[in-house]
Protein backbone atom coordinates (compact mmCIF):
# COMPACT_ATOMS: atom_id res chain seq x y z
CA UNK A 1 0.00 0.00 0.00
CA UNK A 2 2.68 2.51 1.01
CA UNK A 3 6.43 2.65 0.42
CA UNK A 4 8.95 3.23 3.24
CA UNK A 5 9.41 6.86 2.23
CA UNK A 6 5.66 7.41 2.21
CA UNK A 7 5.36 5.79 5.63
CA UNK A 8 8.08 8.11 6.99
CA UNK A 9 6.25 11.13 5.66
CA UNK A 10 2.96 9.92 7.14
CA UNK A 11 4.70 9.42 10.47
CA UNK A 12 6.01 12.97 10.33
CA UNK A 13 2.53 14.25 9.53
CA UNK A 14 1.27 12.24 12.49
CA UNK A 15 3.94 13.92 14.58
CA UNK A 16 2.87 17.41 13.61
CA UNK A 17 -0.79 16.67 14.31
CA UNK A 18 -0.08 14.87 17.56
CA UNK A 19 2.25 17.61 18.80
CA UNK A 20 -0.53 20.13 18.39
CA UNK A 21 -2.98 17.76 20.07
CA UNK A 22 -0.64 17.17 23.02
CA UNK A 23 -0.35 20.91 23.62
CA UNK A 24 -4.13 21.25 23.61
CA UNK A 25 -4.56 18.30 25.98
CA UNK A 26 -1.96 19.68 28.34
CA UNK A 27 -3.76 23.05 28.42
CA UNK A 28 -7.08 21.33 29.10
CA UNK A 29 -5.72 19.23 31.96
CA UNK A 30 -3.30 21.86 33.28
CA UNK A 31 -0.78 19.04 33.45
CA UNK A 32 2.28 17.90 31.61
CA UNK A 33 1.42 15.50 28.79
CA UNK A 34 3.97 13.17 27.22
CA UNK A 35 3.54 12.09 23.69
CA UNK A 36 5.01 8.97 22.16
CA UNK A 37 6.31 9.25 18.60
CA UNK A 38 3.39 8.21 16.37
CA UNK A 39 3.53 4.69 15.02
CA UNK A 40 2.44 3.99 11.49
CA UNK A 41 1.04 0.49 11.44
CA UNK A 42 -0.03 -1.92 8.75
CA UNK A 43 -1.31 -4.93 10.64
CA UNK A 44 -3.88 -7.75 10.34
CA UNK A 45 -7.38 -6.78 11.52
CA UNK A 46 -7.27 -9.05 14.55
CA UNK A 47 -4.15 -7.41 15.97
CA UNK A 48 -5.46 -3.85 16.02
CA UNK A 49 -7.14 -4.06 19.41
CA UNK A 50 -4.07 -5.66 21.08
CA UNK A 51 -2.52 -2.31 22.03
CA UNK A 52 -5.60 -1.49 24.13
CA UNK A 53 -5.93 -4.90 25.79
CA UNK A 54 -7.48 -7.20 23.18
CA UNK A 55 -10.92 -7.50 21.53
CA UNK A 56 -12.90 -8.12 24.71
CA UNK A 57 -11.35 -5.46 26.94
CA UNK A 58 -13.70 -2.75 28.12
CA UNK A 59 -12.74 0.63 26.68
CA UNK A 60 -14.14 4.06 25.98
CA UNK A 61 -14.16 4.94 22.30
CA UNK A 62 -14.72 8.45 20.96
CA UNK A 63 -15.25 8.31 17.24
CA UNK A 64 -15.20 11.04 14.61
CA UNK A 65 -15.38 11.03 10.82
CA UNK A 66 -13.39 13.55 8.88
CA UNK A 67 -13.98 14.45 5.29
CA UNK A 68 -13.19 17.06 2.70
CA UNK A 69 -9.99 16.66 0.71
CA UNK A 70 -9.21 13.56 2.80
CA UNK A 71 -11.60 11.06 4.31
CA UNK A 72 -11.22 8.79 7.25
CA UNK A 73 -11.89 8.09 10.90
CA UNK A 74 -10.44 9.24 14.18
CA UNK A 75 -10.77 7.01 17.17
CA UNK A 76 -9.69 7.96 20.67
CA UNK A 77 -9.53 4.91 22.91
CA UNK A 78 -9.15 4.82 26.69
CA UNK A 79 -9.02 1.57 28.64
CA UNK A 80 -11.54 1.52 31.52
CA UNK A 81 -9.23 2.61 34.34
CA UNK A 82 -7.61 5.35 32.28
CA UNK A 83 -11.02 6.68 31.30
CA UNK A 84 -12.07 6.96 34.95
CA UNK A 85 -8.76 8.57 35.91
CA UNK A 86 -9.23 11.19 33.24
CA UNK A 87 -12.86 11.84 34.11
CA UNK A 88 -12.03 12.13 37.80
CA UNK A 89 -9.36 14.66 37.02
CA UNK A 90 -11.54 16.70 34.66
CA UNK A 91 -14.51 16.80 37.00
CA UNK A 92 -12.49 17.04 40.16
CA UNK A 93 -14.05 13.93 41.68
CA UNK A 94 -12.87 10.61 43.05
CA UNK A 95 -15.06 7.88 41.65
CA UNK A 96 -14.26 4.20 41.34
CA UNK A 97 -14.21 2.63 37.87
CA UNK A 98 -17.58 1.06 37.07
CA UNK A 99 -19.57 -0.23 34.12
CA UNK A 100 -21.19 3.06 33.24
CA UNK A 101 -20.60 6.79 32.94
CA UNK A 102 -22.99 9.58 33.89
CA UNK A 103 -24.06 11.95 31.16
CA UNK A 104 -21.73 14.60 32.57
CA UNK A 105 -18.79 12.18 32.51
CA UNK A 106 -19.57 11.19 28.92
CA UNK A 107 -19.68 14.83 27.86
CA UNK A 108 -16.31 15.46 29.48
CA UNK A 109 -14.72 12.53 27.62
CA UNK A 110 -16.35 13.53 24.34
CA UNK A 111 -14.98 17.03 24.83
CA UNK A 112 -11.46 15.65 25.22
CA UNK A 113 -11.95 13.76 21.96
CA UNK A 114 -13.23 16.91 20.33
CA UNK A 115 -10.30 19.03 21.42
CA UNK A 116 -7.68 16.43 20.52
CA UNK A 117 -9.09 15.69 17.10
CA UNK A 118 -9.73 19.28 16.11
CA UNK A 119 -6.23 20.33 17.08
CA UNK A 120 -4.84 17.33 15.23
CA UNK A 121 -6.87 18.00 12.09
CA UNK A 122 -6.17 21.75 12.20
CA UNK A 123 -2.43 21.07 12.19
CA UNK A 124 -2.87 18.62 9.33
CA UNK A 125 -4.96 21.06 7.37
CA UNK A 126 -2.54 23.99 7.92
CA UNK A 127 0.41 21.88 6.87
CA UNK A 128 -1.18 20.47 3.72
CA UNK A 129 -3.36 23.45 2.81
CA UNK A 130 -6.24 21.01 2.44
CA UNK A 131 -9.74 21.72 3.66
CA UNK A 132 -10.81 19.18 6.26
CA UNK A 133 -13.88 18.95 8.38
CA UNK A 134 -14.48 16.79 11.46
CA UNK A 135 -17.88 15.37 12.47
CA UNK A 136 -19.49 15.66 15.89
CA UNK A 137 -18.01 12.84 18.06
CA UNK A 138 -19.84 9.63 18.92
CA UNK A 139 -19.35 7.90 22.31
CA UNK A 140 -19.25 4.21 23.18
CA UNK A 141 -18.16 2.26 26.28
CA UNK A 142 -17.84 -1.31 25.07
CA UNK A 143 -15.56 -4.11 23.88
CA UNK A 144 -12.49 -2.89 21.99
CA UNK A 145 -13.10 -5.28 19.09
CA UNK A 146 -16.57 -3.87 18.54
CA UNK A 147 -15.32 -0.30 18.73
CA UNK A 148 -12.70 -0.87 16.05
CA UNK A 149 -14.91 -2.96 13.78
CA UNK A 150 -16.39 -0.21 11.65
CA UNK A 151 -13.25 1.67 10.62
CA UNK A 152 -11.41 -1.62 10.10
CA UNK A 153 -14.07 -3.25 7.99
CA UNK A 154 -13.65 -0.57 5.33
CA UNK A 155 -10.16 -1.96 4.74
CA UNK A 156 -11.63 -5.34 3.92
CA UNK A 157 -12.46 -4.15 0.42
CA UNK A 158 -8.77 -3.65 -0.32
CA UNK A 159 -6.94 -6.42 1.44
CA UNK A 160 -6.30 -8.12 4.75
CA UNK A 161 -4.44 -5.37 6.57
CA UNK A 162 -5.50 -2.26 8.41
CA UNK A 163 -3.53 0.94 8.06
CA UNK A 164 -3.45 3.32 10.99
CA UNK A 165 -1.39 5.95 12.73
CA UNK A 166 -1.37 5.44 16.49
CA UNK A 167 -0.16 7.96 19.05
CA UNK A 168 -0.14 7.40 22.79
CA UNK A 169 -0.48 10.35 25.11
CA UNK A 170 0.45 9.88 28.74
CA UNK A 171 -0.65 12.36 31.31
CA UNK A 172 2.24 13.23 33.65
CA UNK A 173 1.20 12.32 37.18
CA UNK A 174 -1.27 9.45 37.11
CA UNK A 175 0.17 7.93 33.95
CA UNK A 176 -3.26 7.95 32.37
CA UNK A 177 -2.89 6.60 28.86
CA UNK A 178 -4.88 7.79 25.92
CA UNK A 179 -4.65 6.13 22.50
CA UNK A 180 -5.31 8.21 19.45
CA UNK A 181 -5.86 6.49 16.09
CA UNK A 182 -6.01 8.12 12.72
CA UNK A 183 -7.51 5.65 10.27
CA UNK A 184 -7.72 7.04 6.74
CA UNK A 185 -10.24 5.56 4.31
CA UNK A 186 -8.53 3.27 1.80
CA UNK A 187 -5.80 5.13 -0.02
CA UNK A 188 -7.13 8.59 0.68
CA UNK A 189 -3.74 9.53 2.12
CA UNK A 190 -2.06 9.10 -1.23
CA UNK A 191 -3.67 12.41 -2.19
CA UNK A 192 -2.26 13.94 0.98
CA UNK A 193 1.23 12.80 0.03
CA UNK A 194 0.76 14.34 -3.40
CA UNK A 195 -0.41 17.60 -1.86
CA UNK A 196 2.83 18.00 0.06
CA UNK A 197 4.94 17.07 -2.94
CA UNK A 198 5.94 13.47 -2.18
CA UNK A 199 6.17 11.34 -5.30
CA UNK A 200 3.61 8.63 -4.92
CA UNK A 201 4.32 5.24 -6.45
CA UNK A 202 1.26 3.67 -8.05
CA UNK B 1 -17.03 -35.44 31.58
CA UNK B 2 -16.04 -34.19 28.16
CA UNK B 3 -13.66 -31.29 28.05
CA UNK B 4 -14.64 -28.82 25.35
CA UNK B 5 -11.99 -27.32 23.20
CA UNK B 6 -12.47 -23.61 22.50
CA UNK B 7 -11.60 -22.43 19.00
CA UNK B 8 -11.40 -18.74 18.25
CA UNK B 9 -12.83 -17.42 14.99
CA UNK B 10 -11.19 -14.05 14.25
CA UNK B 11 -12.34 -11.25 11.99
CA UNK B 12 -12.86 -12.51 8.41
CA UNK B 13 -12.35 -16.15 9.43
CA UNK B 14 -14.71 -19.14 9.29
CA UNK B 15 -14.23 -22.46 11.08
CA UNK B 16 -16.05 -25.77 11.41
CA UNK B 17 -15.94 -28.29 14.23
CA UNK B 18 -17.59 -31.33 15.78
CA UNK B 19 -19.08 -31.75 19.25
CA UNK B 20 -17.97 -30.84 21.91
CA UNK B 21 -15.92 -27.98 20.46
CA UNK B 22 -17.00 -24.41 21.21
CA UNK B 23 -16.49 -21.84 18.47
CA UNK B 24 -15.98 -18.28 19.73
CA UNK B 25 -15.88 -14.79 18.20
CA UNK B 26 -14.84 -11.94 20.50
CA UNK B 27 -16.10 -8.37 20.39
CA UNK B 28 -18.37 -8.30 17.34
CA UNK B 29 -19.38 -4.77 16.39
CA UNK B 30 -20.55 -4.12 12.84
CA UNK B 31 -19.39 -7.64 11.93
CA UNK B 32 -21.94 -10.46 11.86
CA UNK B 33 -21.40 -13.90 13.35
CA UNK B 34 -23.22 -16.70 11.50
CA UNK B 35 -23.53 -20.07 13.23
CA UNK B 36 -24.65 -23.05 11.14
CA UNK B 37 -25.52 -26.40 12.72
CA UNK B 38 -26.39 -29.97 11.79
CA UNK B 39 -28.06 -31.19 14.98
CA UNK B 40 -27.95 -34.89 14.05
CA UNK B 41 -24.24 -35.05 13.27
CA UNK B 42 -23.49 -32.32 15.84
CA UNK B 43 -21.36 -30.47 13.36
CA UNK B 44 -21.15 -26.70 13.69
CA UNK B 45 -19.64 -23.82 11.75
CA UNK B 46 -19.05 -20.18 12.59
CA UNK B 47 -18.24 -17.32 10.21
CA UNK B 48 -17.12 -13.84 11.36
CA UNK B 49 -18.24 -11.67 8.45
CA UNK B 50 -16.96 -8.09 7.94
CA UNK B 51 -18.64 -6.87 4.76
CA UNK B 52 -21.79 -7.52 2.73
CA UNK B 53 -20.64 -8.06 -0.83
CA UNK B 54 -17.53 -9.47 -2.51
CA UNK B 55 -18.32 -7.60 -5.73
CA UNK B 56 -17.07 -4.45 -4.00
CA UNK B 57 -13.64 -5.96 -3.43
CA UNK B 58 -10.96 -4.03 -5.29
CA UNK B 59 -8.86 -7.20 -5.57
CA UNK B 60 -9.74 -10.28 -7.61
CA UNK B 61 -8.08 -12.61 -5.16
CA UNK B 62 -9.40 -12.18 -1.67
CA UNK B 63 -10.07 -14.10 1.50
CA UNK B 64 -13.65 -15.43 1.10
CA UNK B 65 -14.21 -15.17 4.87
CA UNK B 66 -14.58 -11.39 4.69
CA UNK B 67 -17.78 -11.19 2.69
CA UNK B 68 -21.30 -12.46 3.42
CA UNK B 69 -21.82 -13.98 -0.03
CA UNK B 70 -18.51 -15.87 -0.24
CA UNK B 71 -18.03 -16.78 3.44
CA UNK B 72 -21.32 -18.64 3.77
CA UNK B 73 -20.72 -20.78 0.65
CA UNK B 74 -17.25 -21.64 1.93
CA UNK B 75 -18.53 -22.42 5.43
CA UNK B 76 -21.25 -24.74 4.12
CA UNK B 77 -18.75 -26.60 1.92
CA UNK B 78 -16.45 -27.18 4.91
CA UNK B 79 -19.35 -28.53 6.95
CA UNK B 80 -20.37 -30.91 4.16
CA UNK B 81 -16.76 -32.15 3.97
CA UNK B 82 -16.94 -32.91 7.68
CA UNK B 83 -20.09 -34.96 7.09
CA UNK B 84 -22.95 -32.52 7.63
CA UNK B 85 -26.15 -32.82 5.60
CA UNK B 86 -27.13 -29.44 4.09
CA UNK B 87 -30.83 -30.27 4.30
CA UNK B 88 -30.58 -30.41 8.09
CA UNK B 89 -28.47 -27.30 8.57
CA UNK B 90 -30.04 -24.31 10.30
CA UNK B 91 -28.56 -20.94 11.11
CA UNK B 92 -28.37 -18.40 13.93
CA UNK B 93 -27.00 -14.91 13.51
CA UNK B 94 -25.71 -12.19 15.84
CA UNK B 95 -23.99 -8.82 15.50
CA UNK B 96 -24.31 -6.07 12.90
CA UNK B 97 -24.33 -3.21 15.40
CA UNK B 98 -23.72 0.44 14.68
CA UNK B 99 -21.46 1.42 17.56
CA UNK B 100 -21.38 5.17 16.94
CA UNK B 101 -24.27 7.40 16.00
CA UNK B 102 -22.39 9.90 13.86
CA UNK B 103 -24.10 11.80 11.07
CA UNK B 104 -22.38 11.60 7.70
CA UNK B 105 -23.34 12.55 4.17
CA UNK B 106 -23.58 8.95 3.00
CA UNK B 107 -24.61 5.58 4.36
CA UNK B 108 -21.09 4.51 5.19
CA UNK B 109 -21.80 4.14 8.92
CA UNK B 110 -24.63 1.65 8.34
CA UNK B 111 -22.32 -1.22 7.45
CA UNK B 112 -23.64 -3.39 10.31
CA UNK B 113 -27.22 -3.23 9.06
CA UNK B 114 -26.08 -3.93 5.51
CA UNK B 115 -24.10 -6.94 6.73
CA UNK B 116 -27.21 -8.35 8.42
CA UNK B 117 -29.34 -7.85 5.29
CA UNK B 118 -26.70 -9.50 3.10
CA UNK B 119 -26.41 -12.49 5.45
CA UNK B 120 -30.20 -12.99 5.50
CA UNK B 121 -30.44 -12.78 1.72
CA UNK B 122 -27.56 -15.21 1.25
CA UNK B 123 -28.90 -17.79 3.72
CA UNK B 124 -32.29 -17.53 2.04
CA UNK B 125 -30.77 -18.17 -1.39
CA UNK B 126 -28.98 -21.23 0.04
CA UNK B 127 -32.28 -22.52 1.47
CA UNK B 128 -30.92 -22.37 5.00
CA UNK B 129 -33.39 -21.32 7.66
CA UNK B 130 -32.56 -18.72 10.33
CA UNK B 131 -33.90 -20.04 13.63
CA UNK B 132 -32.50 -17.37 15.94
CA UNK B 133 -31.12 -13.88 15.72
CA UNK B 134 -29.85 -11.05 17.86
CA UNK B 135 -28.77 -8.26 15.55
CA UNK B 136 -28.17 -4.51 15.12
CA UNK B 137 -28.41 -2.15 18.10
CA UNK B 138 -25.44 -0.08 19.28
CA UNK B 139 -23.45 -2.49 21.41
CA UNK B 140 -20.74 -5.13 21.06
CA UNK B 141 -21.26 -8.87 21.37
CA UNK B 142 -19.06 -11.86 22.17
CA UNK B 143 -20.57 -15.08 20.87
CA UNK B 144 -19.96 -18.71 21.82
CA UNK B 145 -21.37 -21.52 19.73
CA UNK B 146 -21.54 -24.99 21.23
CA UNK B 147 -21.20 -27.78 18.68
CA UNK B 148 -22.55 -30.16 21.32
CA UNK B 149 -25.90 -28.41 21.87
CA UNK B 150 -26.20 -25.96 18.96
CA UNK B 151 -26.78 -23.19 21.47
CA UNK B 152 -25.41 -19.75 20.61
CA UNK B 153 -24.58 -17.69 23.72
CA UNK B 154 -24.34 -13.93 23.29
CA UNK B 155 -22.49 -11.90 25.92
CA UNK B 156 -22.63 -8.12 26.12
CA UNK B 157 -21.42 -5.39 28.42
CA UNK B 158 -24.28 -4.00 30.46
CA UNK B 159 -26.96 -5.67 28.31
CA UNK B 160 -26.77 -9.13 29.87
CA UNK B 161 -26.31 -12.56 28.31
CA UNK B 162 -28.69 -14.16 25.85
CA UNK B 163 -28.96 -17.65 24.42
CA UNK B 164 -30.37 -18.60 21.04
Amino acid sequence: MYSDLELDVLKEIGNIGAGNAATALSALLSKKVDMQVPQVKMIPFDEVSESVGGPESLVVGIFMRFDGALEGNILMVLPKLDAFNLVNHLLNQDKKASDSFTEMEQSALVEVGNILSSSFITALSDFTQMQLKVSVPGFAYDMAGAIFSFPLSLYGYMGDMAFLIETQFTEGLDKTKLHFFLIPDDESFKSLLKAIGVNVGE
Amino acid sequence: MLVSEIVRVGMAEYKVAKSPTILVSLGLGSCVGVALYDSVKKIGGLAHIMLPDSNSSSKKLFNPGKFADTALDALLQEMIKLGANPRRIEGKIAGGAQMFQVKTDNNIMKIGKRNVEAVRAKLDSMNLKIIGQDVEGNYGRTIEFSCETGILTIKTIGKGTKTL
